[in-house]
């Protein structure tokens, strides 16, 4: 077996929601710990900056052995969180240490917030918060947002994108030139709105809010409409 | 007793981390609190030149960290304040020296023996600010009534969220009650509209508090002081003290709704 081989059956690395997870085999902690960091070294531009979760097994690992472990994952600048654990001794080290001995699943809370509904051909992404400064949402469906859309934040959707809620940030409906496609908000003050290739910037911030409708009107210019009921 | 760690965050630079920090602990100390502040800006430190302690520099948390000195060997005690020190930043050096995990450390080390650990966080939210927010109860997020402010500490919040630190409470600092009543500086509900988290003060304009960063002695100390009233409140608030919002110029409408802003979830 080369070398290489041996690191990966040791430990594997996979990608979670949050970050990574390192599951342990049951060898030598020492070999475990060599392996791992060998497998960070081989890659640093992949791991750097990274969240690792560790699953350990039964292993039982001593204060020394998670903090020696710890710091030099955090000199590769990658961040260690989590020690999961059969072994209620390496769980109480790991508290100690204040990491998460939990990895957290999608909560019900968090299912609800980012939920994908499949519509046979179209598909809706449904988004129960609000989207601060520096979010950027991009989908190949519709989006729906259950909250604000914050300066600074922006949804771009290849279908329509509607808003029970403030849009002050930037939406792009229509991504893939959908020129059909509709942005719908309840306060449409965006900073900028952009439905297939058309741009319409500086919506004056309204006094008193009504539902939009903005869509390509017949002269081909992004508008936007008072909704009446 | 173990302490609750504070992180003060902005996003955004010279909206007064610095100056929040300072005074709060200067107000949580005269309250008879134990208190540590930690400078988290390292290579910009100034924390210790607001706290009148810059010339009793020897180690830093720096030096903490790479073994050089013990804990207790750079902490500096205050001047008026038996319970209350500073771990400087080290100003030679830069983020890249410190990790998130060395910061946790650090805080675990002196939860025991005291009852507030509060971080000042470098501006930014790259390293600097993760390493703040690593060991972090709770954080404050201060920010001033000007649209690029609230902006950058909206990109804290989504941040803080997706860390799963909690929501944090917002310092809403430099308010001039006589620009907002002519429509000229954004109000305390335009601020905590867009923001939507907790609101836990409202810190007035006040030239005191220049006068006092530069002496070295936090405004919190000056009883006539509006702004040293308002961090004195805010401190009592970090305590679990209901204090209600104080009347600043403007009375009535306005402000009674941002106490029933501020007490909304």
């Amino acid at each position: 077996m080369d070398p290489m081989q041996e690191t990966t059956t040791l430990v594997q690395i996979k990608g979670l929601r949050d970050g990574l997870l390192a599951t342990l085999s049951d060898a030598a902690w020492e070999e475990q710990r060599i392996a791992l960091l060998s497998q960070i070294d081989e890659r640093p531009a992949f791991f750097q900056g990274a969240r690792l979760a560790m699953d350990v097994g039964a292993q039982i690992l001593k204060v020394n052995d998670l903090v020696e472990l710890r710091d030099q994952l955090s000199e590769r600048n990658v961040a260690l969180w989590a020690v999961v654990s059969e072994s209620p001794t390496t769980e109480k080290t790991a508290q100690l240490l204040g990491l998460a001995t939990r990895i957290s699943k999608p909560r019900p809370e968090e299912g609800r917030q980012f939920s994908v509904t499949d519509l046979g051909e179209e598909t809706a992404l449904f988004l129960n918060k609000t989207l601060r400064s520096g979010t950027r949402i991009e989908f190949p469906g519709h989006v729906v947002v259950l909250g604000d859309v914050n300066p600074g934040a922006e949804i771009v959707a290849e279908g329509n994108v509607i808003v029970w809620g403030r849009v002050r940030g930037m939406i792009h409906a229509g991504s893939k030139g959908d020129r059909g496609a509709v942005i719908c908000a309840l306060d449409l003050s965006a900073t900028q709105l952009r439905i297939a290739d058309e741009v319409s910037a500086m919506l004056k911030p309204q006094k008193d809010p009504k539902p939009e409708v903005a869509s390509i009107n017949n002269e081909g210019r992004l508008q936007a409409e008072v909704w009446n009921i | 007793m173990a302490a609750q760690v504070i992180t003060i965050s902005s996003g955004k630079g010279g909206v007064g981390k610095t100056t929040a920090v300072a005074n709060l602990a200067v107000a949580l100390a005269s309250d008879g609190r134990k208190v540590v502040c930690i400078d988290g800006d390292i290579g910009l430190r100034n924390l210790d030149v607001v706290m009148g302690l810059e010339n009793r520099i020897v180690y830093d948390i720096v030096d903490i960290i790479e073994g050089r000195c013990k804990l207790r060997q750079a902490m500096i005690r205050d001047k008026h304040y038996p319970d209350l020190y500073l771990i400087p930043a080290a100003q030679t050096r830069d983020k890249s020296a410190v990790s998130p995990s060395d910061m946790t450390r650090v805080c675990n080390d002196l939860r025991p023996d005291y009852d507030f650990i509060l971080i000042d966080s470098p501006a930014g939210i790259e390293r600097g600010f993760r390493n703040a927010i690593a060991a972090a109860d709770r954080v404050l997020v201060v920010t001033n009534p000007e649209v690029s402010a609230v902006r950058d500490a909206d990109r804290v919040v989504g941040i803080l969220e997706a860390e799963e630190k909690g929501t944090p409470s917002l310092i809403l600092n430099r308010l001039n009650p006589a620009l907002v009543k002519h429509n000229d500086m954004l109000s305390a509900e335009d601020v905590l509209d867009l923001l939507g988290i907790q609101l836990i003060g409202i810190v007035p304009e006040d030239e005191a508090v220049i006068i006092g960063s530069n002496r070295g002695t936090p405004v919190v100390t000056e009883v006539k002081s509006r702004a040293g009233q308002a961090f004195r409140n805010i401190a009592k608030r970090l305590q679990g003290q209901a204090v209600p919002f104080m009347e600043l110029e403007q009375q009535g409408g306005l402000w009674q709704s941002i106490q029933r802003l501020a007490g909304r979830k």
